[in-house]
């Protein structure tokens, strides 16, 4: 830090001779004001995460890790039917989520920009007050509208649409994609609100004078230009769900598990703390990719712009 | 109004928009619209109101204390994470220095990281310490996933400040300290303010890590989740959950002012995903 610190002073001094000390004690500065809270996430963060990699190839016997260095249980992550199974059916999961969040969300992030006028950030307050109230709550929530007993189902018994209550709802891998999609909606309405005031409005007046229709307006000049908060929303939702913990576990039922309910188990009570670090980094790794990709696709989408 | 009639679907969107918003908000009023039913079973019909399930609540010591262990908690978190998010916040927009692109990437990083993952990390290397789980790990595990709010509600607190001003003071002779206490400090107060109160309430509401990290102590959450296995005991707890529905809507509009005023003071827009 030191060296880069004087490094620095000494590039600065050479073009600059007289403020060079100044330059050097600014660097300095601002190293000692961020060191606090970049060496808490050292610790509490990269440290701990080093320590889970590191565990991933290690093998447990009972309480006592072997530090042989092993692939098995990347091995068994990727290959055993059921964590690859539940592997898959989170990152599918979340992927569909992600997607559907962003469309329901779109047209609402695009009314709020738009046709918000004066109240704009008070609709946006409003749409956020839901995302913060407790998300366990939230989840339990949709148990209750969801259930045998539930407001869905008396609902529909009530105009008439059903005879019997149905057990449909609840339990199953489409009560996680309604709760998820609920629960993240927020995450997707804003990074796209964002991007959609920053489209220059009279851009749009110039399509239009050109002969654009709405349609071919939208499709040619506001949706490349809010690519990149699509793409933002896309991640920021699909991240927190493919390690979702709370809602497979409420209202997934037995089809709707996911993996980090697989980790848990890992972890608790000291059953297998390698495999469960094998699987939590091959998470890691599949969103680093998936988010990758999504980066990729945004660049892409911005070159073809120009 | 102009874009609404070359639109012409506005009024549709209106509609979609209005309908979606009830879909967020169907769930989140639920839980006020049955803790006052009569019926243990959350069902319509509303059976008739009651305030038992509240009264019920004073009654359960344990619920009592779980409020105390997050009232704590959420203090000690908020207090740390705004302390850290300061710096580094203050770092981030005052200064250039080497590798700051990479100290704030990992600072940030919590946001891009399942918190199932932080919770695991952080629990083996507490057991491989042999350090017990206690509330004080909850603490640390909150302030990691505060900072990175903290921080983005800190920055617009910095940025746009008029650096002239603290110029101005350090000519005058003040010390770098006494400038940052007097002119910077009061320029950032609704920020920091703003930044206690979400850090709080993520705190609050915070499940995941607090249910890793703590050992026989619970706290909201974690209570909570203990007491979903029990139909019986839901209706207390959706009375609970409407009172920490409340508390974080106080919080958060106390948050939005102080939000606002710093960026009518600063002209800088954006909150946390600004």
């Amino acid at each position: 830090m030191t060296a880069a610190a004087e490094g620095a002073g000494r590039a600065a001094a050479a073009s600059a001779p007289r403020r060079g000390s100044f330059l050097r004690s600014e660097e300095a500065q601002g190293l000692a004001l961020i060191s606090p809270t970049f060496l808490f996430a050292l610790a509490m963060l990269a440290a701990p995460i080093l320590v889970v990699i590191a565990h991933s190839f290690w093998t447990q016997d009972y309480l006592t890790i072997d530090r042989t260095f092993t692939l098995e249980n990347y091995r068994i992550a990727l290959t055993e039917p059921i964590y690859r199974d539940l592997l898959g059916r989170s990152l599918i999961l979340s992927f569909t989520v992600s997607t559907l969040t962003v469309l329901l969300a779109y047209p609402v992030a695009y009314y709020i920009s738009f046709h918000g006028g004066r109240h704009k950030s008070l609709l946006l307050f409003l749409v956020t007050i839901p995302a913060w109230t407790s998300y366990l709550l939230r989840v339990m929530s949709w148990k209750v509208i969801l259930g045998y007993n539930g407001v869905l189902n008396s609902a529909l018994l009530g105009i008439g649409v059903i005879d019997e209550p149905s057990t449909a709802f609840l339990y199953n891998t489409n009560a996680v994609l309604i709760t998820l999609t609920h629960a993240w909606a927020v995450f997707a309405i804003l990074p796209i609100y964002v991007s959609l005031e920053k489209v220059d409005r009279t851009l749009l007046e110039a399509a239009t004078d050109l002969g654009d229709g709405p349609i071919r307006r939208f499709l040619r000049v506001t949706l490349p230009l809010t690519m990149a908060g699509i793409i933002a929303a896309l991640i920021i939702v699909m991240i927190p769900t493919v390690g979702d913990y709370v809602t497979p576990r409420l209202v997934g039922g037995k089809d709707g598990v996911m993996i980090a309910n697989a980790i848990e188990v890992q972890f608790k009570k000291g059953a297998n703390w390698p495999l469960g670090s094998a699987l939590s980094v091959t998470t890691m790794v599949i969103i680093t990719i998936m988010a990758g990709a999504c980066v990729a696709v945004l660049r892409w989408t911005a070159r073809r712009i120009r | 109004m102009r874009a609404g009639r070359i639109f012409g679907g506005a009024n549709g969107l209106r509609l979609y928009a209005v309908l979606y918003v009830a879909f967020l908000y169907l769930p989140v009023l639920l839980l006020p619209l049955f803790s006052f039913n009569d019926s243990a079973i959350p069902n319509f019909p509303l059976t008739g109101f009651t305030w038992k399930w509240y009264a019920s609540m004073a009654e359960t010591p344990a619920l009592l204390d779980a409020a105390w262990n997050s009232a704590m908690v959420g203090t000690a978190a908020s207090v740390m994470a705004t302390l850290l998010g300061i710096c580094a916040a203050r770092a981030m927009t005052r200064y250039r220095f080497r590798g700051q692109k990479a100290m704030s990437g990992l600072i940030m990083a919590p946001l891009v990281l399942p918190e199932i993952i932080i919770a695991v990390a952080l629990l083996v290397v507490l057991l491989r310490l042999g350090l017990d789980l206690s509330l004080l790990s909850v603490v640390f595990g909150h302030v990691l996933i505060c900072v990175p709010y903290s921080v983005t509600v800190l920055i617009a607190g910095f940025e746009g400040f008029d650096r002239s001003l603290e110029e101005a003071s350090t000519d005058l002779g003040e010390t770098a300290f006494g400038t940052f206490r007097r002119v910077t400090l009061p320029m950032v107060a609704p920020a920091i303010v703003s930044s206690l109160l979400v850090s709080f309430t993520i705190s609050l509401d915070e499940f995941i890590l607090a249910f890793f990290l703590t050992g026989t102590d619970s706290t909201l959450p974690v209570y909570i989740w203990g007491q979903l296995r029990f139909a019986a005991r839901l209706p207390t707890v959706l009375a609970l959950g409407t009172v920490m529905l409340v508390a974080s809507f106080i919080l958060l509009t106390i948050a939005e002012i102080f939000r606002r005023r710093n960026a009518r003071r600063t002209q800088v827009e954006g909150g946390l995903f600004g």
